[in-house]
């Protein structure tokens, strides 16, 4: 608890705290929304995601090996991942869509292994990492630090958030996907090719997931084994947000960032994962209460 | 259709029992069989490989050199190999298996204390003498194996120099040691709360404050909450330990946050290349490290460091990080023992290897009662000017600590 005393004594810091959550959380919280638009629309959970994630930083990293600057690597992975996502789609995603949900977890789950494996085999269990060649910024007289990767990664997350809102409320294809979500037989009678929806959802979701990639190569680092961190975390951060809140998944990533962050500075950094996991529990039991009392009104 | 994919099924799997079998043929006449479960896949697939490069570079060279001479007899050395995947219950089979199928009478260790722990308790079951070089956690000399020899230093004592150098420059600037604060941030793991133990032990003897301890998680990759402490708290010395992920995180992020700690310690720099990685922004760094090729022991097979670093450079392409050597002096100290016993018979050679006090260029090796190698000591580097150079011990050291580094501002 002294450390406590240490942000009394230091308020700025908190400022460092609040700074850092927000911006390791929008990244997070990409990641998420491309799980919560998969769980949304094809009622699958995927535990591959954060090998997605693994595979875009990969790809952002070769490319920046033969010269094309990480910036221009992030939209090419992303497109990459479309074309990665489609061929997953046709050849193991449309069999397990309206399926029970756990065969979509058990098959996600495969595919997560076989990737990690691959991934492990063609790249080697080495951890790289990109430069950023971006310096940080020093405010409140070098109090608070702000490595300005982390706000490239933070405005790219909100930028892919904003054109995903935009897109599916404006184009046709994301109309259809929104018809599909709400109701797939419905759409299909109206005319929409849900095959095509679905597989244009999942491709979406592996083109964020690459852009993530390329964002956690130059802020942190990648490794064949991340994946779990990244789909344990959106899987949380969708279920604070709550099924189908789009928009929510932002504001929950960027705050579970930030609570991470002040419990780890607090409770020191053994607590800062199992502090956050224990306020997913908390949420989820208070969560159930209101919606038991909810119930009590229909009857 | 169906019928063919069933075939391909069918020979695919008959070809992978064939690879199995094929690696570990029986022991001829005169060839000694050494058996080896190593992690050729999985997480630990890069350092495994540079095990599985350290054995048997060294048993060639053995082999090339008179092999080893039992009696009057000459004999070859052959390594036996499984994937332990990395694994710990996979790891443990496989050497069961080993021991049980392929009657192997010796063991090499595998990669990383995890799985050495998951391999002890079989060896020691079989009464099979075991020489690991990666296994360093402590707790595997405290549980009484009589098979168990590891040719390395206990992971405790990796960043202990660190607290030494950092006491000694305290006094140099006239201040009591007492009052040098330290900040810790490690893996939450054997290896590496072996590693703070060593830290908290020896900071205890000096009697300096730890104002920062944090164990980090093994899924964290970030530390900036940490970082944001030593900010606040301003310590002399921030010690990490975290493998290869440790040493990235913590010179990216101190330099990307512009932290600023007069000592930043860690482990597994080299194998973690930070050098390669973060140029300039590594300087000053200390990293604690086995081994070292400009050290001057003298070896049989080997000539000294230097040698060994080179011919391996030209056999495999590449500069053999501490996890290769150590890997090597494990051969090395088997095929003294299995010499001066003169036989064959697991128990004989056990009982050689207790009584082993050699010099390789590893380091001297000579076994404690619990299996520990006491005769040699760690090496800390420190980066100057993007290269390592030796700090400590200061028997070998070529060149003095820099202390306190620079303020960021001050840096080139």
């Amino acid at each position: 608890m002294s450390n406590l005393s240490v942000l009394f004594d230091a308020p700025i810091l908190l400022v460092q705290l609040i700074v850092s959550g927000i911006l390791v959380g929008a990244i997070f919280a990409l990641v998420a929304y491309g799980m919560a638009l998969l769980w949304g629309v094809m009622n699958i959970i995927n535990i591959a995601q954060g090998e997605f994630v693994m595979i875009g930083g990969y790809i952002v990293f070769f490319l920046a090996r033969a010269g094309v600057s990480p910036i221009f690597g992030i939209p090419i992975a992303a497109v990459v991942m479309y074309g990665f996502g489609l061929a997953l789609y046709r050849s193991v995603i449309w069999r397990i869509i309206d399926q029970d949900m756990f065969i979509s977890i058990l098959a996600t789950f495969g595919i997560s292994i076989l990737l990690q494996q691959l991934g492990n085999q063609l790249f080697g269990s080495d951890i790289r990492t990109l430069p950023s060649h971006l310096p940080s910024l020093f405010l409140a007289g070098g109090m608070v630090t702000v490595p300005e990767i982390k706000i490239v990664g933070f405005v790219a997350a909100l930028a892919v958030g904003a054109a995903l809102v935009v897109f599916l409320r404006y184009t046709r294809l994301g109309q259809a996907i929104r018809a599909t979500a709400q109701n797939a037989r419905a759409a299909r009678v109206l005319g929409i090719d849900t095959d095509r929806v679905y597989a244009a959802t999942f491709a979406l979701n592996c083109a964020i997931c690459g852009a993530a990639g390329g964002l956690v190569a130059m802020t942190w680092f990648i490794q064949p084994y991340l994946g779990l961190t990244y789909t344990l975390r959106s899987f949380m951060i969708v279920i604070v947000a709550g099924l189908g809140n789009l928009p929510g998944v932002i504001l929950a990533g960027t705050g579970l960032g930030v609570v991470e962050q002040a419990a780890g500075f607090i409770l020191g950094a053994e607590y800062q994962t199992a502090f956050v996991f224990l306020l997913l529990v908390v949420i989820l039991v208070g969560r159930n209460m209101v919606l038991a009392r909810q119930r009590r009104y229909l009857k | 259709m169906n019928f063919k994919l069933k075939t391909l099924a069918a020979m695919s799997v008959a070809a992978m029992l064939g690879a199995g079998v094929a690696q570990v043929a029986s022991a001829a006449d005169d060839t000694i069989v050494l058996g080896a479960a190593v992690s050729l896949t999985g997480k630990y697939a890069t350092l495994g490989h540079n095990t599985q490069d350290g054995y048997n570079f060294t048993a060639k060279r053995i082999n090339e050199t008179g092999g080893v001479k039992v009696g009057s007899k000459h004999y070859k050395l052959k390594i036996a190999y499984y994937d332990d995947e990395s694994t710990s219950a996979r790891g443990a089979q496989l050497v069961e298996r080993l021991i049980k199928q392929d009657h192997v009478n010796f063991v090499l260790g595998p990669y990383s204390s995890a799985l050495t722990k998951a391999v002890a308790p079989i060896t020691e079951k079989y009464k099979i003498p075991m020489v690991e070089g990666n296994g360093a956690s402590r707790g595997l000399f405290t549980k009484g194996y009589k098979y168990l020899f590891a040719v390395l230093n206990t992971s405790d004592y990796y960043l202990r120099p660190a607290v030494a150098i950092l006491a000694e420059e305290a006094k140099k600037e006239g201040r009591d040691p007492k009052s040098m604060k330290i900040a810790i941030a490690v893996e939450n793991d054997n290896f590496s709360r072996d590693v703070r133990d060593g830290v908290l032990e020896d900071a205890k003897k000096y009697g300096m404050k730890v104002v920062i301890d944090d164990k980090l998680p093994p899924d964290l990759n970030d530390m900036s909450t940490t970082l944001t402490k030593v900010k606040a708290l301003k310590p002399d010395a921030l010690l990490i330990s975290g493998h290869d992920k440790g040493a990235i995180l913590g010179i990216r992020q101190v330099a990307a946050q512009k932290v600023y700690v007069p000592m930043l310690a860690m482990t597994h720099c080299d194998s973690a290349k930070v050098i390669k990685k973060f140029g300039k922004d590594a300087n000053y760094a200390f990293c604690a490290s086995q081994w070292d090729s400009n050290l001057t022991y003298k070896d049989r097979w080997f000539g000294n460091p230097q040698k060994f670093a080179e011919d391996f450079k030209k056999a495999y392409n590449y500069d053999p990080p501490y996890q290769v050597a150590e890997s090597a002096a494990a051969v090395e100290v088997f095929a003294d023992a299995i010499e001066r016993a003169g036989s064959l018979d697991p128990q004989k050679v056990r009982d050689a290897l207790t009584k082993t006090d050699m010099v390789t260029f590893y380091g001297p090796v000579k076994f404690d009662s619990t299996g520990k190698n006491v005769g040699k000591s760690m090496v800390l580097y420190q980066i100057q000017n993007g290269k390592y150079v030796v700090v400590a011990p200061s028997k070998w050291a070529k060149t003095k600590p820099i202390y306190p580094a620079p303020q960021w501002d001050k840096r080139q």
